[in-house]
């Protein structure tokens, strides 16, 4: 049992020390922690509200995230916030990923988010609901809705890639301001489901009628008074699919083969163009569905700005999608991490700063990020200067023996070579 | 005529910072580096700009005497102090040979975090409005038509822009710098082996970017935004991000694409006050969605070889020669 134990954490331990991506992911949080402690220290000498001492009480909110608000129960309903906002967070990184791994760049996250508002609102305002059933019936459809409205719109720059050869960069910023005019149009004048608090800035809107709205199987009574909803069990299962088509199916073979080499697949005789339209669809279905998922809750009301503007989950989407290196499971990590460094941001008004510097923190963690590749090769060389070290002791053990014995004695050398073989995992990550 | 000339001189305040950020994306990926941190390089030098201004016009000086003059320093501040953000994307993407797309993002999420930081910090404000409004550089009614929509109501940021913006183009095309930059981009190994500084140039190109950014970024609050500067540049370097790709990565196709882009653009908040376009009756919306839709349809019509350089976005590795 104990050998169980001790062998399961040495497992995990291995895959902490073999994984450069990971470890080197860590590291750039850390440092841009040590960042957002550098400026606090800065500020606090300018200003009169904070001390330097705070700046350290600072950080410890940021790292504890929603663990700074003093109560438990506002923790619980912290926490619950805290999963809620980062499911769209998740949807969009998703989006970004996948669309990555095919080799398009789809910055246009944030107008396929924007149609699956405009889908899933749609559908749930006018569809009539009587009871729970119904609403349920009306919430599904909402979010086929919301999907497949996000997939059209990512549909767009993937078709007019794939048959004009069209940057699709370009296509996606067009669309994006496309879709922002079109949502703000439309919500002006659906003045029947729009409740009256139709204010200067924003729409105000009750999501739900009779019930269509995201189940919520009893989270909120743990997270009493969040917004939490059955919403990110959703979230992570799609990833858990996107993750097995991605890396156990074909067709996400083809779709990376088509990211790592546009020709070279075509030559092996794939589809490109069918794959670029699909990836982009699938790409803009998840954005959508991250609208679903923020928009379709039961507990508040919740607006769309009136001006026509682009939501900032489009864009943080690049940014969670990066920081796990596109990888699925790992965006549903940074993206809660995401949120949860900002949540601490909103305590940081308690000790004197305020909670933008949760921001810088986060920009610094993925620009620091992008560094994965150098950051492993430095692990890389690292453990190769340890290991010669280790091989330079061994070696003098081998000295010591007759000659003839020599290469028999080399070969438990190998193969502890063999175990962490940090070169050929890094061939990996690099490559992925 | 009058409406006309109203709607010429707003597209061409709109349409200049657009030019120059372009410009800026187009030395940047002409080097090799795609530069997706132009909004981020805006807002960052429109920041510093911006709070250099209000620190003159607090103060008394010579400055506060001379605003045109204070103008044109408050550009070269943020032209430099843009220069000195898009240092971090190259050091990232070219020594580090990180990823440049989310170097790029990062920079983009930091520059309007620091704004806000600092703005809440010492003005306790969400925005930095300055003392005083910029004027006009010229303005002179009794203008024929043509010459009125450069020299009436003019911003001394449009004859700057316009003139960075002819001359670097030049410069990118014919002078000896300019075509090893050009090079870099296309294909680093080949112009390593003559002898260029590959890591040089895209140091050199990516500066450059940063600097015609921020001068971008100022030209934009000054005019567009009547002073105040904001943690949002609202999409404006994305949109230059597009006209760049628009021009072909040209800086002829650039000026082009900015101007009509911008004319396109400037119909719309107009619409409201010009009785032709009242009397269609359509709503705003339709107006605002024209011009995005127009590029997509230009695109598709005219659809060239496209002159995207060879080697963007790959981190240069002397090993592949």
């Amino acid at each position: 049992m104990l050998n169980k134990i001790s062998s399961f954490f040495k497992k995990i331990w291995s895959f902490f020390k073999n994984n450069n991506s990971l470890l080197s992911s860590i590291i750039s949080i850390g440092v841009g922690l040590v960042f957002g402690l550098i400026i606090m220290i800065i500020i606090s000498f300018f200003t009169e509200d904070a001390s330097i001492f705070d700046a350290f009480a600072g950080v410890g909110r940021l790292i504890i995230g929603p663990f700074s608000s003093g109560s438990a129960r506002s923790l619980l309903s912290n926490f619950g916030d805290v999963i809620f906002y980062s499911v769209p967070l998740i949807m969009t990184g998703l989006s970004v990923a996948i669309a990555y791994k095919t080799g398009l760049f789809n910055i246009g996250a944030a107008g396929q988010y924007v149609m699956g508002t405009i889908g899933c609102l749609l559908v749930a305002l006018y569809l009539p609901t009587t009871n729970r059933f119904s609403g349920i019936l009306v919430w599904l459809l909402a979010f086929l809705a919301g999907a497949a409205l996000g997939a059209i719109w990512g549909m767009i720059p993937g078709i007019l890639k794939a048959l004009f050869n069209i940057n699709e960069v370009i296509i996606c910023i067009m669309t994006n301001w496309i879709a922002a005019n079109i949502c703000t149009w439309l919500f002006t004048n659906c003045t029947s489901i729009i409740s009256k608090e139709n204010t200067k800035s924003a729409f105000l809107m009750k999501a739900y009628a009779a019930g269509n709205y995201t189940p919520k199987l009893g989270l909120d009574k743990i997270f009493n008074g969040s917004y939490i909803d059955m919403g990110i069990f959703l979230a992570i299962a799609i990833a858990i699919v996107i993750f097995i088509i991605l890396n156990k199916t074909t067709f996400g073979y083809e779709l990376k083969a088509c990211g790592s080499n546009r020709e070279a697949s075509r030559y092996a005789g794939l589809n490109e163009k069918k794959n670029i339209i699909l990836s982009m669809a699938i790409a803009g279905a998840l954005a959508g569905m991250g609208a679903c998922f923020y928009y379709l809750n039961s507990t508040e009301f919740k607006y769309s700005s009136q001006y026509a503007s682009l939501p900032a989950y489009g864009f943080n989407g690049i940014a969670s999608a990066f920081l796990a290196n596109c990888h699925p499971i790992g965006i549903i990590f940074s993206s809660i991490f995401i949120r949860w460094i900002n949540n601490g941001g909103e305590f940081l008004t308690g000790v004197g700063f305020n909670r933008y510097i949760a921001d810088i923190v986060v920009a610094v963690i993925i620009y620091l990020a992008g560094f994965t590749r150098f950051v492993s090769e430095l692990i890389v060389k690292y453990r190769k200067r340890k290991e010669k070290e280790v091989s330079r002791i061994d070696g003098k053990v081998i000295e010591y023996n007759p000659v003839k014995d020599g290469p028999k004695q080399e070969e438990p050398v190998d193969e502890k070579d063999k175990e962490p073989n940090p070169e050929a995992k890094e061939e990996v990550t690099s490559n992925g | 005529m009058d409406n006309l000339l109203l709607i010429l001189q707003k597209t061409l305040i709109y349409a200049i910072p657009l030019l120059i950020v372009a410009l800026g994306g187009c030395f940047a990926e002409r080097s090799g580096i795609i530069n997706l941190a132009l909004e981020g390089e805006m807002i960052f030098g429109a920041f510093i700009g911006a709070l250099c201004v209000r620190m003159f016009q607090g103060a008394d000086g010579y400055l506060l005497a001379h605003p045109q003059l204070m103008f044109l320093v408050a550009l070269l501040i943020s032209g430099i102090s843009g220069a000195i953000f898009s240092l971090l994307l190259s050091f990232a993407s070219v020594k580090l040979k990180a990823d440049q797309t989310i170097a790029g993002t990062a920079l983009n999420l930091l520059a309007p975090a620091i704004f806000v930081t600092i703005c809440l910090a010492f003005f306790n404000q969400e925005k930095l409005v300055m003392l005083d409004i910029p004027k006009y550089a010229i303005k002179n009614s009794e203008l024929p038509f043509i010459l009125a929509i450069f020299f009436d109501k003019a911003y001394l940021s449009t004859f700057v822009c316009i003139a960075l913006f002819v001359v670097l183009s030049i410069w990118l095309y014919k002078s000896k710098v300019g075509m090893h930059l050009r090079a870099c981009g296309e294909h680093p190994q080949a112009a390593n082996s003559v002898g260029i500084n590959v890591f040089k140039m895209r140091y050199l190109g990516t500066t450059i970017s940063g600097f015609l950014a921020g001068v971008g970024g100022y030209a934009f609050i000054a005019a567009s935004a009547a002073g105040t500067a904001e943690s949002s540049v609202g999409g404006m370097g994305f949109l230059a991000l597009a006209i760049m790709i628009f021009g072909n990565w040209n800086p002829v196709g650039i000026a082009l694409g900015a101007l009509l882009f911008g004319f396109l653009k400037c119909v719309g908040p107009l619409s409201g006050q010009i009785d032709f376009f009242k009397n269609l009756g359509l709503p705003i919306y339709f107006y605002n969605i024209i011009p995005y839709l127009i590029v997509i349809i230009v695109l598709i019509i005219s659809r060239k070889k496209s002159g995207c350089p060879k080697a963007e976005g790959q981190p240069y590795d002397k090993g592949q020669r």
